[in-house]
């Protein structure tokens, strides 16, 4: 005969997690009162790793976040999100991908409007920081092309490489905010701040775009035609220079592969 | 002439290391030590690395841990694999782990009997299980199942526990027992943890030791524990690998090297790191037990080496 545990397979797993991530509610009525201490105080030693280590788990992924906010600020707004958003892989490299979204509603952060932006280049890093080896097209790759077809060539995006939109001053702060070291005193802050994220060897950049040039990067990373992104990249400012933004493409290491597509 | 790769070929093996951590101590390897180890570049070391951390696709983790097995054979210890969990084992998980070994040829291979995911959620803590009948054939599944994708043995964790399940049937050294003599795997025997458990169950860590099946242990784990104290009086420990390993777990570890020979062992230490020289310290403390436990001809033969 099957015992109650097989027919309900999951019963001690759902019955020892249901109350891990919420403090509410009383331990599993499955375990035993243990020896000389209280069991909500053993089943709390759960709890506590769980939800300290995701915690730090998010700070370890946003040191910059966690640097301007403050340390008491950050951990009490990463437990609302670790509660709220628990991971759903066990590789935590991949955990935190919905916490910039998670800081824009979180009411305490509103008066940082700049800080979820700061979270989105963090994880555009750790992701750059993972990426596959792949190495990045050299100079020369260019150099040999036939000028006419120049505005059909479609680039392969290194694995690494993201372009991370911001309306605030997000790569200014990264800069300032990412490392240990002195607060910085005053910071020339700007309106709109895109960047290149990517990482050619082993070192990741993270590099400021002007306007125009993260619209022309961002269409070649989709699959654009050059042609096509100069285009979209005129169109989104006019201060866009060609020229500039395709020496920057090119020395930016941000792809791997080219080819001549149709002519458009 | 040119050598031919064949297209599989896409790292470098590491096969001029043989698969051997007999009589070697270890320590947990952590980016922040890596000047320092290369500095010494001490091959009487081994390394233990958490396999999750180098499943990413590529980057510095992957050129750490290569730059790290060139002079050390490294240990493969898998923190998430939720052997002792009710539902199935993570088929892409399991696949990661196996390209992991066939990449860097690990000497030891590890897991936990444990469970961190439920449904689709991952706790990030090696959580406890049950031990009955049910239990233990599921536990047998998923080893018989990761043994087979990664065609060797793996060594399985005995846990640290804070609770018991009042289901459970057997004890925790029967089950494992149990487990190791259907599937074959051998078994990381973690003293700490016996020590950690023993003290929060209230029972006793050398009778624990007595009923293990210590021939099938391939592997030592060493590491420091907490200590609270309640309001009732009562005593908790917590295994927190944040500080030395403890006298009495160091007395442990004597007793079970002096009935089961030099087995590799491992200091573990992953939060509050101390500096190379502290951690490296513990690592030969241990060794100095592993070579007070050799036969006199075979230690002159291990310092001839």
């Amino acid at each position: 005969m099957l015992s109650e545990d097989s027919i309900h397979p999951q019963s001690y797993a759902a019955g020892f997690s249901g109350a891990l991530l919420d403090p509410a509610q009383m331990p599993p009525a499955i375990l035993n009162d243990p020896p000389a201490a209280h069991l909500s105080r053993r089943y709390n030693i759960y709890r506590n790793n769980v939800i300290v280590s995701l915690i730090d788990a998010l700070a370890a992924i946003y040191p910059a976040v966690q640097r301007i906010t403050g340390v008491d600020f950050f951990r009490a707004m990463a437990r609302f999100h670790v509660r709220a958003c628990p991971p759903r892989s066990p590789l935590l490299f991949e955990y935190g991908r919905d916490f910039p979204v998670f800081i824009e509603q979180y009411e305490y952060a509103r008066p940082l409007p700049y800080l979820a932006d700061v979270a989105r280049l963090e994880r555009a890093w750790l992701d750059a920081y993972h990426a596959a080896d792949v190495e990045p097209l050299p100079p020369s790759a260019f150099a040999s092309l036939p000028p006419d077809k120049l505005a059909d060539i479609i680039l392969t995006p290194h694995p690494a490489t993201r372009i991370v939109r911001s309306d605030t001053s997000s790569v200014t702060l990264f800069a300032a905010y990412r490392t240990e070291r002195d607060s910085p005193s005053s910071l020339q802050v700007a309106d709109r701040e895109d960047a290149l994220v990517t990482r050619p060897g082993l070192d990741i950049i993270v590099q400021y775009l002007p306007p125009g040039q993260s619209t022309f990067l961002e269409a070649l990373v989709s699959g654009h035609p050059l042609g096509q992104a100069a285009a979209m990249a005129f169109e989104d400012s006019s201060a866009f220079d060609i020229a500039i933004g395709i020496a920057g493409m090119i020395e930016a290491g941000a792809f791997c592969a080219i080819r001549v597509g149709e002519p458009q | 002439m040119e050598a031919i790769h064949p297209a599989t070929a896409s790292y470098a093996p590491f096969s001029r290391f043989p698969h051997t951590t007999t009589g070697l101590v270890g320590t947990s390897f952590k980016h922040e030590h890596l000047p320092d180890i290369m500095k010494e570049r001490n091959a009487s070391l081994f390394f233990e690395v958490h396999a999750e951390n180098y499943m990413g696709q590529g980057g510095p983790p992957h050129d750490v841990l290569t730059t790290i097995r060139r002079d050390h054979s490294i240990s493969l210890h898998g923190v998430c694999m939720s052997i002792g969990g009710p539902q199935p084992l993570d088929k892409a998980h399991v696949a990661r782990f196996k390209h992991l070994i066939e990449r860097y040829q690990p000497a030891l291979v590890s897991e936990h009997l444990a469970w961190s995911t439920h449904d689709t959620t991952y706790f990030n803590d090696l959580l406890p299980l049950p031990y009955t009948k049910d239990t233990l054939a599921r536990v047998c599944d998923h080893i018989d199942e990761l043994q087979n994708a990664i065609g060797r043995r793996i060594l399985i964790e005995n846990p640290a526990t804070y609770v018991a399940f009042k289901e459970s049937t057997m004890s925790e050294t029967d089950f494992i027992g149990s487990f190791a003599e259907r599937t074959g795997c051998g078994l990381l025997l973690d003293i700490n943890n016996v020590f950690v458990s023993a003290t929060n169950h209230g029972f006793s860590a050398l009778s624990y030791l007595a009923d293990f099946p210590l021939s099938r242990v391939g592997q030592i784990h060493l590491a420091g524990h907490n200590k609270e104290i309640g309001d009732d009086g009562g005593i908790t420990l917590i295994d927190s690998h944040d500080e030395p390993v403890d006298p009495s777990v160091w007395a442990l570890y004597e007793t079970v090297i002096g009935r089961c020979g030099p087995l590799p062992t491992l200091i573990e230490w992953d939060s509050k790191l101390p500096t190379w020289s502290i951690l490296k310290a513990e690592a030969e403390m241990a060794r100095d037990v592993l070579n007070a436990s050799l036969p006199r001809p075979a230690m002159e033969l291990m310092h001839a080496l």
